[in-house]
Formats: structure tokens, sequence, C-alpha cells
């Protein structure tokens, strides 16, 4: 299995095996993002036209945000890829791959065509990284340096778990369902990436094992031949290349839900950058978030009439209003919605401003859940930078 | 996008097929295989300690796992290193703690 051998990476001919001696960055087209030590190489991996490296081994890579203008659904090839550990499947026979399902009455081996069997589900939904904007939390915090293009929105199609977990048969005492897919740590005591979802989330009608995005297979890089699809949940429950589905009669305890990808059991799950010994829960539901996405901080445009537009979403309670600020949010008007793809979909909203030669504006935008939370100006923050949903702001001139 | 995926795809076999020189044999249209890019690490800062990154983290991660992130404090950097010892059981000798935090502030910290 050739893991690391030579391909075709845009303009990478040139490098060889400079791997150690930094003299390689030159050879790629780089981009800085607006924070400090933000300069990115933007590379096509398989699959994917260029995206933003964060790091390149396990792969983490960044949609370029203006995809989001391009249309409501995130195209496969500029979907953000995230690993946590670094020893991934390259060659995946599809047709040989098993989803096992075990601690329940009946011991399951499913092939892709046994999840065809199934009655079919499409459903549009976000699938959004819990550290997406981390690079703008301040103080800065460790961790990967996302801007906010860790999310992306697909139509995703599968099996209902709760129908797979019927035919499998839950036994009595089962508290939470688990998940692990094909990708192991390079280390043998590493803990593997492993998830788990309460019983009952497991059975939600809207909870799937999806084997298409956007009508093809997924991307090796997001997942390919299957997996989970949590909607309204942050992409850490989403397990990529799903293997195993466990019925477990405890709540799990190892490292990926006991100790990571937890938050603060706060208001707004946000604390001070001082606090210490505050309660922590795992990492669930999406926050409500909106952005522009054919503007940028730091745009210049015409004096005339024009759209603004973008894209709000939440944890799939829908969006109720989107309202826009040209003056930092002292003051708000209702943005027109536009089509309902369904409750956990990117909603596109535009409005129609006319700024005057000369002068400068702050563009803001904020988004109504359907359940009556909204988007505040105060930002929040947290030591392990999630959930970040604060207003988000564009300074702009016109010119 | 959809023509661009596949188009990707099956570059990457034809590219594996030629390569091997073997006799070529029918792939089944169910396998995706990828090549992921291996010439994307930049390597460690060349400092005093540089091979004691080298040789305790690149195992599991690229350089840029470091070099991508905000300027540590020297308190921070030590975080790190104790989560990469003693959670994800990278076998990182206690006497090489300090020497590599001590290379990471130097070339990856607040100045």
């Amino acid at each position: 299995m050739p893991k690391r051998s030579h391909f075709l990476v845009g303009a990478s001919t040139a490098i060889g095996s400079l791997a150690l001696t930094g003299s390689a960055e030159a050879a790629y087209s780089r981009i800085m993002q607006p924070f400090e030590n933000g300069e990115r190489p933007l590379v096509a991996f398989p699959q994917k036209r260029p995206l933003i490296v964060l790091t390149p081994r396990p792969p983490q890579l960044e949609t370029p945000f203006s995809v989001f203008d391009e249309g409501i659904l995130t195209p496969n090839d500029a979907f953000y890829v995230r690993w946590h550990n670094a020893d991934i499947p390259t060659v995946i026979d599809g047709a040989k791959h098993r989803i096992a399902v075990t601690g329940t009455e009946r011991t399951l081996s499913l092939s892709i065509a046994d999840l065809k069997a199934f009655e079919p589900v499409e459903i549009i939904a976000v699938n959004q990284c819990s550290g997406n904007s981390r690079g703008f939390f301040g103080p800065r915090v460790p961790g990967g340096q996302w801007t906010n293009g860790a999310m992306g929105n697909a139509r995703w199609k599968g099996a209902r778990l709760r129908d797979i977990l019927a035919k499998a048969g839950i036994v009595a005492g089962t508290k939470q369902i688990r998940f692990d897919g094909l990708d192991k740590a390079t280390l043998p005591d590493t803990p593997d990436f492993i998830k788990a979802l309460d019983v009952d989330m497991a059975r939600d009608e809207n909870v799937i094992v999806a084997y298409e995005m956007n009508g093809f297979p997924l991307p090796l890089l997001n997942g390919f031949p299957v997996r989970l699809v949590v909607p309204g949940w942050y992409s850490t429950y989403w397990v990529k290349m799903l293997s195993s589905i466990e019925a477990i009669d405890h709540v799990d305890d190892n490292f990926w839900m006991k100790t990571a990808y937890r938050v603060p059991a706060t208001p707004n799950n946000s604390v001070a950058p001082t606090d210490k010994g505050y309660p922590t829960v795992p990492i669930s539901t999406m926050n409500v978030r909106s952005f522009l996405t054919n503007v940028k901080n730091g745009s210049v445009l015409a004096p005339k009439a024009q759209e603004i537009r973008g894209i709000a979403f939440d944890k799939g309670t829908g969006i109720e209003k989107v309202e826009y600020s040209i003056d930092g949010g002292d003051s708000w008007n209702t943005a027109a919605l536009g089509p309902d793809f369904g409750r956990f979909s990117f909603r596109q909203f535009r409005a129609e401003i006319t700024p005057k030669a000369g002068s400068t504006m702050t563009l803001a935008t904020r988004a109504t859940a359907g359940d009556g939370s909204i988007q505040v100006a105060t930002p929040t923050w947290q030591p392990s930078g999630y959930m970040r949903n604060q207003i988000e702001t564009y300074k702009v001139t016109i010119v | 996008m959809k023509r661009f995926a596949l188009a990707a795809i099956t570059v990457a076999f034809a590219g594996s097929l030629l390569a091997s020189g073997a006799a070529p044999k029918t792939t089944p249209a169910s396998v995706v295989k990828i090549t992921l890019p291996g010439d994307l690490d930049f390597g460690y800062k060349n400092a005093p300690g540089v091979v004691l990154a080298q040789v305790n983290c690149l195992t599991c991660h690229s350089s840029a796992y470091v070099s991508t992130q905000p300027r540590l404090s020297q308190a921070q950097w030590l975080a790190e290193v104790n989560k990469m010892k003693n959670v994800y059981k990278a076998p990182i000798a206690d006497a090489d703690v300090p020497k590599l935090v001590d290379y990471l502030t130097a070339n990856y910290g607040k100045p």
C-alpha cells in the first residue's frame, strides 16, 4: 500500500524528498488566514479540489469560504476533512466492507448491499466540526486553527440507524450505542477514535448510516464507504468508515467521550480563561450561526444597490429569522430567507443594500432559530475552542 | 464537482496499475484507492532540540500540528507535551520532556 508515495498534488512535482528541510514550502500556493501565524498551503488531496491544509497527516483540510456562496450544498470535492489518528486506510473495497452490530439480541454483519435493503432515507444536513472557527477565539487556544470553513452541507442517503438496531434487537438495559471506524492510531496505546450516543438519540428517526453524499459515494477522506450522520449534532459523532455499532449497558467512558470533546456546563457553554473546576458535559448539538458568503471582512464594495447574501443554520429547529445590520449591530433589518431544504440544512438569506461612496460600514448578520435561540455579540470562550457562534461582522469600504 | 471527483479516482487507479508493472488486473469498481501526498511535511525548525521533536512527534502527526499553532506559552507547551505523553501515550522519556518544551517554546512559543 503506497501510503506515502509521491502523488498529484498541484505544483509538487519538483519537491522530491525534502520533507524535513523546510524548502518544500515554496512549491504550493498559499493563503493567509486572518490571525497570527495564519499562512497555509492550498493543496488538492485525492478526490478533492485545492483546500486549505491545516495539517497534512492526519489530514485536516478546510473549505475555502467562497465555496459556500456557490450553492446550498457543499460539493464533495470541496467538503472539509478532519481526522484524529493517522492510520487511515487508503484502499477500501466497498463491496467487502462490513459493519459489525454487536451487544444486541442478534449479531449482524452488514454489507453496503445489506444497508441498501433497508428503507433508504435522504436528508440534507450540516456537518460542522466542534472546533470550527477555533482560530478566532481570544485569547487563542491550541488545536486545529480553523477559520469558518470546517463545515459543509450535503444530501446524505442511507439507512436509518434505528431500523438497523430494530433488526438486531436492543436488549433491556442498553444505555448507549458506540461507534467505531476503520481508522486507527499509529501507536498501539493511543486511544482509538470511538464515539457513543444515548440509545434514545441513536433511535432518532434522522440518524442514518449514509452510503451516499450528494448522490455519490462518499470521498474516502470523508468516510467512504459509510459514515454515521447525526443531523444537528457536531461532526465528532459522525463516525467515518463506520465498521462497528455496539450496544453497551453503561455510559461509555473511553477517552473521546469522557475526556475529550467536552464543553463547560455553563451559560452559553462559556467560561473565563481563568476559570477552573467547572462541570463539563460531552458536546452535542450545534448552536445557531449565520455568515455572509459574498462579502468578506475587508471587502471593497461599489457605491450602488447590491445584494448581500449568506447562510444560516442551527441544531435542527430551523431558521426562524435572519437579520442584517449595516451599522455594526446598532440597528437591524430582516433579510429574505431562501428556499427551505429542511430544518437541518443551510438556509440561504439575502438583502439589498445601497452603500454610499467614500464610506466605510460594518455589516453584521444575526440568526434566530426555531427554538428562539439567537446569536449574540458577546464572544464566548472555552479552553477547547468549541461552539463559537457570536455575531459575525464584516468591515467594508465603499469605493 | 461530481465529474471532477470521479476523474480523480480514475486517475488514481490508472496510476497505480501502470506503476505496478504487473499484468493489469481488473480492479473491482467497488474499490476506492487514494494516495495521500507524502511530501507536505515542511519539517520542524532547525534549532537545538529539533531531533527530539522529529523522534518524538513525527510518529503520529506532521510538524504542522506544532507549526500552525498560535504562539503558546511555556506552560501551554508543557501541557501539550504532557497530553501527548500521558493521554495519547507517546513514548517520550521523562528526561526529554523539559528539553522538548524548551525547543517548542523557543521556536513556536511566545517571545
